[in-house]
């Protein structure tokens, strides 16, 4: 690339575009549907079901302790497949670019998200890039779809949570809210909390090995743990009642929620899943994740239950009873 | 273990709690003053292990909510005014006003700038030279010094476009109002830890000395609530009234003396108005004459209509502890934390989202209503 900034006219579909594709895009992303150019991908799946997803990426800062905006356009896509039970075959990418990005800025990113489909071993295979007017965006905006294929015999679904499930959780929570607030606040810690951003396909394929009648599986990003307990809570119409005292969150994490009157449940996450599960099945699934690098903090947190449907409860570390609310509004500092 | 899993070490809770539950006091309503008490209280799941001869009842204490409608109003009409950008904490935006909230005007491109501190409001001031940064300061004894700071620093870095609206407030007044207005009776007050950690436990003293009420200045983890609640039912079980401090290792008996005197040099202690009580004498802080150029009631010629709350809305009688926030006929149906209807349902500190949010009983209560 000559350019050292990103102009409208790398956005025209003329040949500085070309340009930007065939030396920035196509080198990083190499794979052979993607240099076929066509406008599609073509797939020939050898499964009767799909599962197809797609996420925007507007995160700011572009760039935060243990990761980027690239690498978590890769991962959210295809940690979405995944709490499906979908093996992820294929992502895309559409770039939105604000005129005078850096290119060297674009291409640190584009780097991490080649790194990132590489390490989980999902081709990203067709692609689109649009520049706007400076002011039109905040400086980069990513939006990635995937498409992903589901076993026979797989039916996982915010509905299927019965009496009697319990709720497992495959990591520490609350690092992605902390490491992106602590970057935006310019806040520092002396030990840095970094994002969990990683992606999780294969530690789905681990627990369905294990037990294929995962009834219940989501990815608490937005909103937190909290807030996607109380989407299967209401969309199975069960209660769940969570232990606080089960909850894995780290020294650190927990230091910088009380500093900054933030609850780590409500924080977002983008490397860690919820598993509602048959209890009779939950040992052998804990232990399954625990061997897999994504899963080692794995554990139990809770129960499903058929009084109070739609309500998350908690019983708090001394005994009591408290109700875990969906988030509401924006996540805002504490006053006094 | 260190100081914080100390407090949280839930072993310890269990010989309190049982410790509570055999005092023998009879029937007895204790009261925090504190809206960070308020939300630690709920979110430990404290009322749940309480006794049921034990009823806990929450104060005046949430800053957002003892802010007046008119005094809302007059930070939405400075927010209006050509070339300001109103910063002020996050908490207030949701609070409706009269007929609209902060965050409404700041959606329709009002600039309204949330900040973590009022170093941020002055560091706005720095960066944009051509705006007028008001802050609109609301808070207790807390928040009072960083903003006594504030105004220090804007004379010192000659700061020319920062002002401040102040509608802060003090607890002592409110406290003495609510107790003169005998609506509720009290037997125990847990007393605030961060105010107190500015005033000093001792500005207490005249709850056990003029009110005969005993009073515990408490920290915010779970275990120290439950300390201080033990303490209190202990002086009433043997019939003293007292002022005793749980929070020693943060409240000193004469709290800090550098940061009130920081506080009255910049303010002075006027009149002010209290949602639910009024006008209360000597309850609020205002800025001094000596550094009126930064009183933004006297550098913006703003017009504000006569405020009015909505029919409906009784956080008033929420705040006086004299309403219960799930009996509340619009609690939860017509105002939730999504279209509130007054302060209290929004607030973080607010005692309607405290029941809201985390009050099994009172949410079920809402699930029936709006099923029958």
């Amino acid at each position: 690339m000559r350019h050292t900034h990103i102009l409208l006219a790398h956005g025209s579909g003329g040949s500085m575009m070309h340009d930007l594709i065939r030396e920035l895009f196509l080198p990083a992303f190499d794979n052979p549907l993607l240099q076929q150019s066509n406008d599609q991908a073509v797939f020939d799946p050898q499964t009767k079901r799909l599962a197809f997803t797609t996420d925007s990426y507007v995160v700011q800062p572009l760039f935060f302790p243990g990761g980027c905006i690239g690498d978590l356009a890769v991962h959210g896509t295809i940690n979405d497949l995944a709490v499906g039970g979908a093996v992820p075959i294929g992502l895309s990418a559409g770039f939105i670019i604000e005129e005078g990005l850096e290119v060297e800025i674009l291409q640190r990113i584009v780097d991490a998200m080649k790194l990132a489909a590489d390490n989980a071993g999902v081709p990203i295979v067709t692609g689109d890039t649009k520049v706007v007017e400076r002011g039109a965006c905040d400086k980069l905006f990513i939006n990635t779809s995937g498409i992903g294929v589901i076993a026979d015999g797989v039916n996982i679904d915010g509905a299927n949570a019965r009496d009697g499930d319990v709720v497992l959780l495959s990591g520490c929570i609350g690092e992605h809210g902390v490491a992106v607030m602590s970057e935006r606040k310019g806040i520092r810690f002396s030990t840095p909390v970094v994002t969990d951003s990683k992606a999780l396909h294969r530690l789905v394929q681990r627990m369905l090995d294990v037990c294929s009648d995962i009834h219940v599986m989501r990815d608490p990003t937005r909103g937190g743990v909290a807030s996607t307990l109380n989407e299967i809570a209401s969309q199975s119409g069960v209660g769940i009642e969570i232990d606080e005292a089960s909850l894995p969150i780290t020294p650190e994490v927990q230091g910088a929620c009380d500093l900054l009157g933030l609850d780590p449940l409500y924080l977002a996450n983008e490397g860690a899943l919820i598993a509602i599960v048959p209890a009779v099945h939950s040992d052998a699934l804990l232990a399954a994740m625990r061997e897999t690098p994504e899963g080692v903090n794995a554990r139990m947190i809770g129960t499903v239950l058929s009084d109070t449907p739609g309500l998350v409860r908690m019983r708090t570390g001394i005994g009591g009873t408290r109700i875990v609310n969906m988030l509401s509004g924006e996540i805002l500092p504490r006053i006094c | 273990m260190n100081l914080l899993t100390a407090f949280r070490d839930s072993t310890r809770a269990a010989p309190l709690i049982e410790r509570i539950r055999r005092r023998d006091t009879g029937p007895v309503s204790l009261m925090e003053f504190c809206g960070g008490h308020t939300v630690a209280i709920f979110r430990g799941g404290i009322r749940t292990v309480m006794p049921e001869h034990v009823r806990m009842l929450s104060g005046p204490g949430c800053p957002v909510c003892v802010t007046s409608n008119a005094d809302l109003d007059r930070a939405i009409a400075l927010a209006k005014t050509p070339n300001v950008v109103l910063t002020t904490y996050g908490d207030m935006l949701k609070v409706p006003g009269s007929r609209e909230s902060l965050a409404q005007i700041k959606a329709l491109g009002t600039p309204v700038e949330i900040v973590y501190s009022t170093i941020d409001a002055l560091r706005l001031a720095q960066n944009y030279p051509d705006k007028q940064i008001v802050f609109f300061a609301i808070g207790f004894e807390t928040t009072a010094p960083a903003a006594a700071a504030a105004v220090i620093q804007a004379r010192n870095w000659g700061l020319r476009n920062f002002s401040m609206c102040s509608v802060m407030k003090l607890t002592i007044p409110g406290a003495q109002a609510l107790l003169r207005m005998g609506e509720v009776k009290v037997n125990g007050i847990l007393g605030p830890g961060h105010v107190s950690s500015i005033i000093g436990a001792e500005a207490w003293r005249f709850l056990p000395e003029e009110h005969g009420v005993p009073v515990v200045i408490s920290g915010f983890e779970t275990l120290d609530i439950l300390a201080a609640i033990d303490a209190l039912l202990a002086m009433i079980e043997g019939g003293k009234a007292d002022l005793i401090n749980e929070y020693r290792r943060i409240v000193k008996p004469e709290g800090n003396r550098k940061a009130w005197n920081t506080v009255r040099n910049v303010f002075d202690v006027v009149s002010s108005s209290w949602r639910g009580f009024g006008e209360i004498p000597a309850s609020g802080l205002r800025l001094r004459r000596e550094w009126e150029e930064f009183d933004a009631d006297k550098r913006f010629e703003i017009t504000v209509y006569p405020s009015d709350e909505h029919p409906a809305c009784r956080c008033g009688e929420v705040l006086r502890g004299v309403l219960e926030a799930p009996d509340c006929t619009v609690f939860g149906t017509a105002c939730t934390p999504e279209h509130p209807l007054g302060p209290c349902m929004v607030s973080s500190e607010g005692s309607c989202a405290a029941y809201y949010h985390f009050h099994q009983s009172a949410r079920l209560r809402i699930n029936n209503s709006k099923r029958s």
